[in-house]
Parts: structure tokens; sequence; C-alpha cells
């Protein structure tokens, strides 16, 4: 699904990412972890294609094919999907507007006819539901407002409105008690399956008590530093990350 | 690829004016130049009665004792008034029975607007008195309204079949002497629309204008008038768009409403003159005077959309005289490249219990400058007057310009003022959230711009808000920095 090999990048000449390797494949979820600084956020954005962020060296393959060159927009309708850590707010586009926006741009250029409005105020019931998101949320201007838990589910219910290959959580947990935490993972869960994958990037091990990875990197110094299962998360828990910066030294 | 900022400033000089050709009909045109026997000859031409005549001589006579309004937020070089024709019609004036006795040209003319009569009557049930260079040239639905007693037509024809209705009401609203461009265009208006709602008769259709400006170097005066009796009610649009231009075109229009008791007008605008190119080059001059009068529990509501224009000098406005009267004001102007807009409203209570409500957007980008003028005034009689004003602007890039310019004078404690402002930027990082849902860059700024506007677009009838719609996109394309 995903592949990234040797990717440096910088942002105003500063190197952040300094050689990241990742192999996803289909159906699995990964998780990366990592200190403050690490570059974690980067790799968000990095492979969804924002432009602030120079690649000077290495490669993403999505779905066996290069996207570097690609647009934001063009990796989204190949199946990108970020769940931004800091979603934006645009006021007088209601939730069902915007997501209704997303979903028909996409098809648009698959050469696909617009979604007909029943079918898409189906699925917004259904999706909304999944979420315990209530239809007056849908009507209210995007993000405007929005308490920090409200912001990330509403990310979640786009995520799984588009339907994604490839989903990034960028610290969807930040902001989020415990319920809404795992109403959120709840959501993640139900949506991924053995055709789809996940990379949840996050802070602290809670939110992978929920959505639990096959596979869980850590990130220091734009470098994985070290890959293992869902018990090296619980160490680092434990432990923090010290001993890692030890033994990379 | 998405945007950057270079990218996007490259894409939006490229951009040209979508309406920008040019119809080629056979015109009567006036040689340059205004004195007292240009003035005769427009009324002559016109075959007015002499009350008209002397009325257009006084207002000229006063018209040459004022001076040219520097007080507004525009620089532009002042047009040389000696320099315009004041009279231009399509010499082959097709009589008004069908659409097929209309000068073909024209009909093309519609037909790259987008506006086509036969559609617009098919579809929207819109009636439509069309203004092509100063005279009309087709007026459909006439006989509905005609059973309803609701009188639409040119102004002219109003001047020479309801001389008592024009000769009672023209000026009263918009005094000759009000201002300078109010003067000039009661003494050379050359045509207009007409429009009487008889007692306690509602409107059954969107009475509907297009205007167009057509001659190279022809100034266009129109003159709107517009009396809604007791207890009647009326939806009025107005759209224009012009062909692009080099050298400046002048419009001073001059529209007045007459909401007598209980009545209710509903005045929309879209607004799509040439702009004038991305170095600042041609563009109409657009400085018009339009106000209401609205008297007891009645009520007149101003939406427009203003896309178009290098110079905008505009303030719909409403003299609350009556008790329990409503005055509204929503609108949108939207900059790029080098226009200027310096537009607002002046709601002026004067009878009790009055109310009135201002929604202002104004969005700028390039290097456009965009100036939000209004005027609250409470005079001493009016007490219990409210009023909630909110200004919005939205800026794009790092060169434009959005000002306010808020007047409030309370003369009675009773009042109840509440005036809103704020100003935001569109920011890349919302470019970038839409980017990332596969919403591609000129699609997010025209989603975000409608979401900013979405209280006034809503304010518009429907088809004409889709119209606005696309105007904002059109307008809009690419200029995000």
């Amino acid at each position: 699904m995903l592949e990234i090999n040797n990717l440096h990048c910088q942002i105003e000449d500063k190197p952040i990412l300094k050689g990241i390797n990742l192999k996803i494949n289909k159906g699995e979820i990964h998780a990366i972890m990592g200190p403050n600084g690490s570059g974690k956020s980067t790799l968000a954005n990095v492979i969804s294609g924002h432009e602030d962020y120079e690649v000077t060296k290495g490669s993403i393959y999505f779905k066996d094919q290069e996207i570097n060159e690609l647009s934001p927009e063009e990796r989204a309708h190949e199946g990108v999907f970020l769940s931004f850590q800091y979603p934006v707010e645009i006021p007088g586009v209601t939730v069902t507007n915007f997501i209704k926006t997303a979903i028909n741009e996409s098809r648009k250029s698959k050469g696909q006819e617009e979604m007909p409005s029943s079918e898409m105020l189906k699925k917004i019931r259904e999706k909304a539901s999944l979420l315990e998101i209530d239809s007056n949320f849908l009507s209210r201007s995007l993000n405007q407002g929005f308490s920090g838990g409200e912001k990330k589910r509403n990310e979640i219910f786009q995520m799984a409105m588009m339907e994604p290959e490839l989903a990034v959580l960028d610290e969807t947990d930040s902001g989020l008690d415990i319920d809404a935490l795992k109403i959120v993972a709840n959501g993640v869960i139900k949506c991924s399956n053995e055709n789809n994958s996940v990379l949840v990037i996050t802070h602290y091990q809670r939110l992978l008590d929920y959505i639990v990875p096959d596979f869980v990197h850590i990130v220091m110094d734009g470098k994985v530093v070290m890959s293992g299962d869902k018990d090296l998360a619980k160490k680092i828990e434990e432990i923090g990350y010290d001993w890692l910066k030890k033994d990379n030294s | 690829m998405a945007y950057t900022e270079d990218e996007l400033k490259k894409e939006l000089e490229t951009k040209e004016y979508e309406y920008g050709f040019y119809t080629d009909i056979d015109s009567e045109t006036f040689p340059v130049g205004l004195n007292e026997d240009v003035v005769k000859a427009i009324s002559k031409k016109k075959n007015e009665p002499k009350w008209m005549t002397d009325w257009r001589l006084d207002a000229f006579s006063t018209w040459k004792s004022m001076n040219e309004p520097e007080w507004s937020n525009l620089k532009y070089k002042k047009p040389n008034f000696q320099d315009i024709s004041y009279y231009s019609a399509p010499k082959k004036k097709p009589s008004l029975n069908s659409l097929d006795e209309v000068d073909p040209e024209l009909l093309k003319t519609f037909n790259k607007l987008g506006i086509s009569l036969e559609e617009q009557k098919k579809l929207s049930g819109v009636a439509m008195d069309v203004v092509v260079d100063s005279v009309s040239v087709a007026t459909t639905f006439k006989d509905t309204l005609e059973e309803k007693g609701i009188i639409f037509c040119s102004i002219s024809d109003a001047i020479q079949n309801h001389p008592e209705l024009v000769r009672k009401h023209l000026g009263t609203v918009v005094p000759k002497k009000d201002n300078y461009y109010a003067a000039l265009n009661s003494a050379v208006f050359s045509d207009g629309s007409f429009c009487y709602i008889p007692k306690g008769v509602r409107c059954p259709m969107e009475l509907s204008t297009y205007f167009r400006i057509n001659q190279a170097g022809t100034g266009q005066f129109e003159r709107t008038l517009v009396i809604a009796d007791e207890s009647s009610y009326v939806s009025y649009l107005e759209g224009c768009t012009a062909p692009s231009r080099d050298e400046n075109q002048l419009h001073a229009a001059v529209v007045e409403l007459i909401a007598l008791d209980d009545a209710e007008i509903k005045y929309s605008t879209v607004q799509n003159w040439f702009p004038g190119d991305k170095n600042g080059k041609g563009g109409v001059f657009n400085f018009v005077t339009k106000r209401g009068i609205c008297h007891n529990r009645s009520k007149i509501s101003w939406t427009q959309v203003e896309t178009g224009s290098a110079v905008t000098w505009k303030y719909p406005s409403c003299v609350l005289k009556g008790n329990n009267s409503i005055g509204e004001f929503y609108s949108i102007a939207v900059t790029n490249n080098f226009q200027q807009a310096d537009t607002g409203t002046k709601m002026i209570h004067v009878g009790k219990n009055t109310k009135s409500t201002i929604i202002s957007k104004g969005v700028s980008a390039g290097k456009s400058q965009n100036s939000y003028r209004g005027l609250v005034q409470i005079s001493p009689l009016a007490k219990n007057a409210r009023n909630f004003s909110q200004c919005d602007s939205l800026l794009m890039g790092n060169d434009c310009g959005a000002h306010t310019f808020p007047y409030i004078e309370v003369q009675n404690k009773t009042a109840q003022i509440e005036h809103e402002a704020t100003t935001s930027k569109i920011g890349e990082d919302q470019i970038f959230y839409c980017n990332q849902r596969g919403i591609d860059t000129e699609k997010a700024i025209a989603l975000i711009v409608n979401g900013f506007s979405k209280e006034v677009l809503n304010k518009l009838p429907m088809e004409f808000a889709v119209e606005a719609q696309k105007l904002l996109e059109i307008s809009l394309e690419g200029s995000v920095g």
C-alpha cells in the first residue's frame, strides 16, 4: 500500500526527515510514536503532499505508484486521507456541504457522476450514527466553535465518508476525553478492513489500547530508530524515549 | 500541483473578463459633449412633455454649480464629462410583439451571456425589461402583469403613458440636487425602468431588468423608479454585465424606491461590469445613487452582489420615515486586481419603532481596495429605533486592502445600536485542508467565499443566487495568496 524509501525532507532549509523507511501493507495498522519535534507530523504532511515540505531525497510509493510529484488533491483522489491534528475552520460551509463537495470532487476526478443526493444522505446518516454524531452537528459550519473532541470526531466522520485506502491519523487522540477517545477509536476500527491501511501517529500509548497496531515504529530525529509490535508502545509508555536516545548515540 | 502564491498570481493575471466581447449593433449616437442643448435634444428625442424637459434643465443647471465629491476612499482619474456622448440607441428599434423581431445581433449577445430571453421566460417565469444601451428593446410578460394592474415598463414609456405617476414621484427620494452624480443623471438620463404595484397587489413574479453598456465612450445614465402602493409587494431583480473596453466607461444611475404604508419592496442586484484588466486599465466607473423611502409599517430590502466595475461608489439606503418601518441591506462586494469599491448603506431612522439590519461582506483580492461606508442615523423623533450592523472582510493575499467606515449618529436615547465587524484572511491551512480532501484550490476558494457570503446569498431569489455564486467563483478564480 505505502512504501517510503530513505525519505529526506526539509522545511525552509531545515532538515526534518533524515532517511525514513516505512512499508505498510494492505490491511495493516501501523503506529508511529516519538517525542516532540521528532518529525511525526512532518511525515503525515509529506505523505499528503503539503508543499511547504520539500522532499530532498527518497521516494514515496502509494499502490505501487510513485506519488512524490502528485498534488495533495491528486493524492486524496488516489485514496490518501489525513486526519488533521488541528482541523481548520471554514465559516459558513456546513459539515454536510463540505463532505459532499469532497466526495463529488473525488468522483469527478475519476470521471464518475456526482453521488445522487439520496445515496449521499443515506451514507451520511449511516456514518454519523457510527460515530454517534447527531444531525444537528452536520448543519454546523465546519469546525467553527467545535470542541476539541467534536473536531476529531468530525475528522473521523469524513474519513468514514471518503473510505480512503490509507488513513493517516495525526495525533487524533489529543484533546479527547476517554469517552470521545473510545468513540473515535471504535469508528476507526469499524472502518478498517483487509483492503485498507491505517497509520496512527501518536504521542501516547493510550489510543493504541483501542486501535491495536500490527506494528509500532519509533521515530527520533527524523529517522525510524526502532520497530516492533504493540508491546514496544507499552514499553515506551513505561520508560519513555531516553533509553533509545542512548542506544542511538 | 497545489498552489504557491506565485503560481496563483500568474493564474489570476491571465484570467480574462468572461463576458468581454462587443456586439456590433448599429447605433444612433450623439456627438460627445454636454450643454443645455444636449439636454434638450435628449428630451426631444424621447418626445417628452415640457415639464420633463424643464425638470432636466433644472437638474442640469444645479449640476453645473456642483463639484465632484472627493470624500470617498477611491483614487481614479475624474471623467471628462465633455468627452462623453449622452445618447445612444439601437437604430433598428424592434416592435415588442415577439423576440423574432429583435435584432439577431442582440439575441446573440444575450446568448453569449447565457441569459437568452426564451430560456429565461420558460425556466424562471421572470418578466424582463431589457435595456441595451439605454433604450428598452423587449418587454415580456406584460399581459400577466397588466391583468393585476401592475405597470412595468421603461421610464420613457412611463413618462408618455403614466405622466401623473412619474411626475408625482420622480425625484422625491433622490432629489435632483442630492449629489453630483444624481444631478447629472437627472439631467441626461436616457432610459431605465418604471414599476408600479397597485394597492394590495402582490406581484406574482420577480421583475427583472438586464442592463448592458455597449457603445464605446457612451455614458450610461439609467433611471429607475419603483412605487409599491399600500399593502403591495414586489421583488425586483437587476443584473448587469458589460463588454470589455479600453477607455473608462461612466455609469451614474439613480434608483428610487417608494414603499407606501404596509408595502414591501425587495430589490436585488447582481453587478458584473467590466472591472478593468489585470493592470487596472479600463473598466466601468460606477457612481450610483440608490435610495428608498419607507412609509408606515413598510419594508425595503436591498441585496447586492457587486463583483464588477473598476470603481464603485454606491450606497443603497433607506429612509425609514414611517413608524414601524424596516430597512435591510445585504451586500457582498468582491474586488480583484486594481478594482476599488467604496460601498455601503445609509439607514435614516425617522419614524418610531423603526428597525434596520446591515450585513456587509467584503472580499478583496489582488491589489484591490474594498471599503465599507455606512451611516446609521437615529433622529430625535425615532423612539425605540433599532439597528444591527455586521461588516465582515475577507482578504486574499498581501497586496489588497479592506476598510470599514461606520458612522453612527444617535439623537434619541431609546435607540439600540449594535455593530459587529470582523476581518479574516483565507489561509494556506484552509486551502491545504480542502486540497487534502480532494478539493482543488479553485474550488476551495469558491467554497470558502461562498461560505463567507452565505448570509447574503441566502437573501437572493433562487435563480439569482445561482448566478451570483457563479459570479463569485469567476471573479476570484486563483486569487488566494
